[in-house]
């Protein structure tokens, strides 16, 4: 049986005015994962952080934190919460010391160790004042207010924002030592597919409101498949073909990017009778920009294939 | 240990066939030997900053090729070589290195005798330095 999901969102649907944000999203995180929660900017993920954690009302649909439905967060679950919203907001005229202090009195179990680790291995030290910190220190001052508490799930929006090379990978070692114990999950949302696919366990794709990948970061860049068809003279006319995201032609080239590819795939595109075919791997950055930019159509949804 | 890893997320190679390709290459050049055990799969992760899950896939499929052993509550170890692959699959790895090889060849303007001369001097030199490991081809050859 599989553990009850630290979080559930169920046909999610959100508005604001007459523009919909988030269609129809269902979504299960169970314990003990790390989800990237890719999409680009405006596509849905803040507004769907925010409704998870009671900060917004749905429209339409339903979500749980730990079985406690978000909009009526106990302060016992919220505890269990670790929430670092997007932008590492801090107050300016505190030093770090207070800040910590401060954010300490919120909660029932502060862990003092965890607070100075993560201060140092950022290179703060308790005097400074917060409003002088660079960015990069401010996302490891609220990396440290969010982790002492201990909380079992942690939600990140976009906590790279901003980040130099050196204080990213402190980010990715920070959550990696926090999924240690079996019990914690993390759901962070990024832009920098190279972290994502260094760190997480699965990732969930977000697309104009509409949920389009929930697998592996393996999977999702097995079921982007890229062609390139040689051919002798010019190319006859780039076939439909189902998943079909991408294609570029040259004089004697064609050039495709398709989701989901199968049998028949390769049986049309055999069809054409090019020289050669040949696969070719995709990095997940450009799997992930055929998959959501602007000429791919938005039908497909990549999930996990179950294994005959 | 002598294992130097360096993985880079934003390849066209995933991260874990990174791993399972530097690991087959430290034990084809001596740099582990046989009986030497690997990084537990949280330390490896850690060290190289990556999931868990990813190392112990590539631990997964070394394991499947051959390559290494898992001893139950102890950890992962080099195992002795052995030929895991079948005849037309090792086949296929051989003729993908070698096409490799000649396309990078061709693009540095390189020939065929060229090539070969390199070949051979680089098979030597990887051989003396893994202290003669024979390969099954060669003991045949006696």
């Amino acid at each position: 049986m599989n553990p009850a999901p630290v979080i559930e969102i169920d046909h999610l649907t959100k508005y604001y005015g007459k523009r919909e944000i988030i269609r129809d999203l269902s979504l299960k995180v169970p314990p003990g994962s790390i989800y990237g929660f890719l999409g680009r900017n405006g596509m849905g993920k803040t507004t769907t952080i925010r409704i998870l954690l009671g900060l917004e009302d749905p429209t339409r649909g339903s979500s749980t934190v730990f079985g406690e439905d978000s909009r009526k967060l106990s302060p016992e679950t919220r505890a269990r919460i670790g929430y670092l919203p997007e932008g590492h907001h801090v107050y300016g005229w505190m030093t770090v010391r207070e800040c910590g202090r401060f954010q300490a009195s919120f909660f029932p179990k502060w862990n003092q160790d965890i607070f100075e680790t993560v201060i140092t291995h950022f290179r703060l030290t308790d005097k400074m004042k917060t409003g002088h910190l660079s960015r990069g220190q401010r996302a490891g001052l609220c990396l440290a207010l969010t982790l002492a508490p201990e909380p079992e799930l942690l939600v990140l929006d976009d906590p790279a924002l901003g980040l130099d090379p050196v204080a990213r990978r402190s980010l990715l070692q920070s959550m990696l030592y926090v999924t240690r114990r079996p019990d914690r999950t993390i759901l962070f949302s990024s832009h920098l597919l190279s972290d994502v696919e260094r760190v997480a366990d699965r990732i969930v794709v977000l697309d104009g409101g509409v949920l389009r990948a929930d697998c592996t970061v393996e999977t999702f860049r097995e079921r982007l498949r890229h062609y390139v068809l040689k051919f002798r003279d010019t190319p006859p006319p780039t076939p439909e073909m189902p998943g079909l995201l991408e294609s570029f032609r040259t004089d004697n080239e064609i050039a495709l990017t398709v989701a989901n590819p199968d049998a028949e795939t390769e049986a049309s595109l055999a069809g054409l009778h090019p020289e050669s075919v040949n696969p070719v791997e995709m990095t997940l950055e450009d799997a992930f920009v055929s998959y959501v930019g602007e000429r791919g159509e938005k039908s497909f949804f990549i999930k996990e294939q179950t294994r005959k | 240990m002598a294992l130097a890893f360096s993985i880079s997320p934003a390849s066209d190679v995933p991260i874990f066939r990174q791993i399972v390709q530097q690991i087959h290459r430290a034990v084809a050049l001596g740099q582990v030997r046989v009986g030497e055990q690997l990084p537990a799969v949280r330390t490896l992760a850690e060290m190289l900053v990556i999931n868990p899950n990813t190392v112990a896939r590539s631990y997964q499929e070394l394991i499947r090729d051959g390559v290494l052993e898992s001893r139950s509550g102890r950890g992962v170890f080099v195992t002795e070589k052995r030929q895991v692959f079948s005849g037309e699959e090792r086949l296929r790895r051989l003729q993908h290195a070698a096409e490799r090889l000649c396309h990078e060849a061709m693009l540095l303007d390189s020939g065929l005798p060229e090539i070969r001369e390199i070949l051979e001097k680089k098979w030597k030199e990887i051989q003396r330095e893994t202290r003669g490991v024979e390969t099954k081809e060669e003991k045949k050859k006696k």
